[in-house]
């Protein structure tokens, strides 16, 4: 298939950007969006042309550095697919894709289709762990943890850190990323401890950086990972009670 | 054939009985008083589980730490993308498991290629990474009762395996993550991202520090420490197809062996064989699909080489189910090499299925019907998601098609029982060094070991060479010794830019996947590795007159940062062949043709090969001098590896 694609161009954080446009031809529809990428880039090289900066690596939706908008989606048409695992059979022959970075103050471009995530890294660094040394742990089996939870938990913690949520908010806000990163460890016994603690201030370091939620839901459905809006809805409810709580007496029954 | 020249390494073993030689050597290893730990810095190089792991524990410790790695952030490390599992001795399903079982399943699993007492070591701290990892509230897979759940892994008939979803790797990283992330909170750990070490620094014969390039600015800058720790992954994508990710690659561990670091075994490579076949010429990567997948699934061809049916259609007697035919003890859960080599096999007779021929079936219809689709979908969901994205077909209706594909590479850098290489100072952890596994991993054990150097070993053992420099200041900066380097950085990145070829980094990288595939893969023989180090050579030469890198190096350039790999890979492929060529056996990952008993197995020989090879650097003109390891098997006799 042939395909027109406009791609967002930015030399550098502080260089003005624009959308060039390219013809990508001969494109297999086995090909992965990101391979499809790959080989304008080496016609770019042939052209003398310098290629397409665009952040990925394990090409198979787990790392979380792919992520571009495609044609006013993140990572594009498919439902529960980051970039690197949309193939073009998804697309026709004749196609015109544009292509951008994610956009949102909180996530500076730093060249082309890259931007800078690190506000991520702060909100994790505020409170997503639960602090415990290592070579400190008990035996796993001593605290059983109920399958249901084990699996909630899990469902929080598959979240890739990947920023489509951010992308597609209209307020860019951080509430789906930040619910599940809190809420895998405040959903298990092992994250009871620092649960309030850590409610408030993951919380307030998001709204540091990024826009409010007003409940639209976009992000879940950009998710590559399907995440649950459920999550920001816990999310709330211990922020709140973070508000009431006394921790001093958290040990009692 | 080693002569009798090559130098003999000394492992820095324990002695005593293996079960108690960890413990007194914690005890005899120097310790690093409380209070004195804030006066070292240390240098960690890479964040997957290894990396994250020891710069965590160091900072809990209270030593000071700066940490690199090339990606945006910590958790973009590939070890989020293992799968299936991490074992450990726990014995929770009372089905036979223990330290010394475990311990004997990974030495033999190893192909007897490996030091007794290291995976002795590992096999003990196995349960408590597992404590470890729960307490940091990574989501294990749970039983109704609340209690955590196990499965089973290639190489063994207990079921030892911890496992999330098929993300296994992705929780544990994150775990590790996480720990660091309090740690650079703490203010103990300095992290900093896009910034890609590019040599090491040695003076006076050891490790002082390291050149690190920051991939946004293009500013090359030095960096030095009492101790630098290479956690920087292993070299699969020599073969430019592999299961790792893009940005993988030996650099770190390359250069470190250019400045005279020992890189041990590296023609030991193991073949996953379970991943999802190439379709095309554009393919970039070949995606893994599971190693767990096989404790349900089951292997099979057409009887007949020239049934074209759709799967569905050929009856139970039509089809062979061969590694339960040729192993019925362990059926479809055989170590990955033998499984690799009997899926050639079957596409060698011309048995291979799909558009290309090139794959063999996994079945998950048996599965599905005993346990039904829930189940399989519990235990694998995403992972079937993952195949049905790439290839458009539906693992509950038909049966997955799977290749052999480089995953993992055993061979590294040389250390000591310390983790420590021959340059004092200067560490490797996880894949990035040789030890523990042999000539073969086996399923479950990556993860293991990643975390077992960082968490448990190398933050015990790191103070004994640290204690030796208390109350030094690590060297500084401007010392010649970083300008030295800083020069031999930019020098070799202008070059590249200055080439101006025809050429695109890709098209070298994947031409030379194409020799190391052929004649260093699955199977070798003298003519095809000799071959081999012909075209590397000639191809290398090509390289370097012909390669075309735009742009500059003062912003970020992805071609330049490939570049740079690439040449790395060029020069670690010559010696991977070297290595093949000179191991006149075969074991585990490493198959020799001219070496294989009457059924096509790997026959080893143990008396002259029962050894490390490492390698060490001399010029870029003339090939590695060798020498040994020998290995000593105590415990576990060698005996011809059979999973009958």
């Amino acid at each position: 298939m042939d395909l027109t694609l406009k791609v967002w161009r930015q030399a550098g954080p502080e260089a003005e950007g624009a959308f060039k446009t390219y013809e990508a031809t001969d494109v297999s529809p086995e090909a992965s969006f990101l391979e499809m990428l790959d080989q304008v880039n080496e016609q770019l090289n042939a052209a003398g042309e310098e290629p397409i900066a665009f952040d990925h690596d394990c090409r198979e939706g787990i790392c979380g550095m792919c992520g571009v908008m495609i044609n006013g989606h993140p990572h594009g048409p498919q439902d529960g697919t980051a970039t690197c695992q949309l193939h073009m059979r998804k697309f026709n022959d004749g196609d015109s894709i544009v292509i951008e970075p994610w956009r949102a103050t909180a996530l500076p471009v730093v060249r082309d289709l890259i931007v800078d995530r690190s506000p991520f890294d702060r909100i994790m660094e505020a409170g997503g762990f639960i602090s415990v040394n290592s070579g400190a742990a008990p035996d796993a089996n001593i605290t059983p943890v109920p399958k249901e939870a084990a699996d909630s938990a899990m469902d929080a913690a598959a979240c890739i850190g990947c920023a489509a949520c951010v992308a597609a908010c209209p307020n860019s806000a951080a509430n789906l990323f930040t619910a599940a990163k809190m809420q895998h460890l405040n959903l298990l016994p092992q994250g009871q401890p620092e649960r309030y603690t850590r409610a408030v201030a993951m919380v307030e370091t998001m709204e540091a950086y990024f826009g409010s939620c007003t409940n639209h839901g976009e992000c879940e459905a950009a998710c590559p990972k399907n995440i649950s809006i459920d999550f920001i809805a816990m999310m709330n409810r211990d922020y709140v009670k973070a508000q009431f709580k006394n921790l001093a007496r958290a040990g009692q029954a | 054939m080693t002569e009798g020249g090559a130098t003999v390494l000394d492992g820095k073993i324990p002695e005593g009985p293996i079960q108690g030689r960890w413990d007194q050597h914690k005890f005899d290893v120097s310790l690093v008083n409380p209070a004195n730990k804030r006066k070292y810095e240390i240098i960690v190089i890479g964040t997957g589980l290894a990396g994250a792991s020891a710069a965590a524990t160091f900072g809990e410790l209270g030593y000071n730490v700066t940490a690199f790695t090339f990606h945006d952030s910590a958790r973009r490390a590939h070890s989020i993308a293992a799968q299936g599992g991490i074992n450990a001795a726990k014995n929770y399903p009372n089905d036979g498991d223990s330290i010394y079982r475990l311990f004997y399943d990974t030495v033999k699993g190893g192909d007897f290629r490996s030091r007794e007492s290291n995976v002795y070591r590992l096999a003990q701290v196995s349960n408590e990474i597992i404590d470890q990892a729960t307490a940091q509230g990574v989501p294990f897979a749970r039983e109704y009762g609340g209690l955590l759940d196990n499965r089973s892994f290639g190489g063994a008939q207990v079921s030892r395996t911890f496992y999330a979803r098929g993300q296994t790797g992705q929780q544990l990283l994150l775990g590790a993550y996480q720990a660091l992330a309090r740690q650079v909170a703490a203010g103990t750990v300095e992290l900093h991202t896009r910034s890609e070490m590019l040599d090491v620094v040695v003076k006076d014969g050891r490790a002082v520090g390291v050149v690190v390039r920051d991939l946004v600015t293009g500013e090359v800058t030095a960096h030095s420490a009492h101790a630098v720790v290479l956690a920087t992954g292993g070299y699969s994508n020599v073969f430019f197809l592999s299961t790792n990710a893009m940005a993988c690659n030996a650099t770190a561990i390359w250069r470190a062996h250019r400045k005279g670091a020992l890189f041990a075994n590296p023609c030991y490579t193991q073949i996953h064989p379970t991943c999802i076949p190439a379709s095309d010429e554009h393919q970039s990567k070949l995606t893994l699909m599971s190693e767990s997948l096989r404790n349900d699934g089951r292997i099979w061809v057409p009887l007949d080489t020239d049934d074209k049916r759709p799967p569905n259609e050929i009856p139970e007697d039509e089809r062979d189910y061969y590694l339960e035919r040729q192993y019925p003890a362990f059926g479809n859960l055989v170590p990955r090499d033998v499984a690799s080599r009997a899926a050639m096999r079957m596409i060698e007779q011309g048995r291979g299925v799909g558009p290309l021929r090139n794959g063999v079936y996994l079945d998950f219809s048996s599965a599905i019907d005993r346990l039904g689709k829930h189940a399989i979908e519990e235990r694998y969901g995403n992972l079937f998601e993952m195949y049905e994205r790439i290839t458009d077909e539906d693992p509950y209706e038909v049966p997955m098609r799977i290749y052999p594909a480089p995953h993992y590479t055993m061979g590294g850098l040389w250390v000591d029982y310390n983790l420590m290489t021959n340059v004092p100072g200067l560490y490797a952890i996880g894949e990035a060094n040789f030890s523990d596994h042999g000539a073969n991993r086996l399923g479950a054990s990556a993860l293991m070991q990643g975390l077992a150097d960082g968490y448990f070993v190398l933050p015990y053992t790191i103070g004994d060479y640290l204690s030796d420099w208390l109350n030094t200041e690590p060297v500084p900066t401007d010392d010649d010794a970083f300008a030295e380097v800083i020069a031999e950085v930019n020098e070799r990145n202008e070059r590249l830019l200055a080439i101006g070829g025809t050429r695109s980094v890709d098209d070298f990288h994947r031409e030379l996947g194409k020799v190391m595939i052929e004649y260093c893969g699955l199977s070798r023989s003298r003519e095809g590795l000799e071959k081999a180090i012909a075209e590397i050579k000639a191809l290398s030469a090509e390289f370097w007159s012909d390669l075309r890198v735009l742009g500059d190096a003062e912003s970020l350039n992805q071609s330049l940062e490939r570049a740079g790999r690439v040449a790395d890979f060029l020069e670690l492929a010559e010696l991977m062949c070297r290595d093949a060529l000179d191991r006149e056996e075969s074991c585990g990952g490493h198959f020799r043709v001219e070496h294989q008993t009457e059924d096509g197995e790997a026959k080893r020989d143990d008396e002259n090969f029962s050894h490390v090879s490492a390698w060490e650097w001399v010029d870029a003109a003339t090939p590695q001098t060798l020498h040994i390891e020998p290995l000593t098997f105590e415990y576990v006799p060698p005996s011809q590896r059979s999973y009958k």
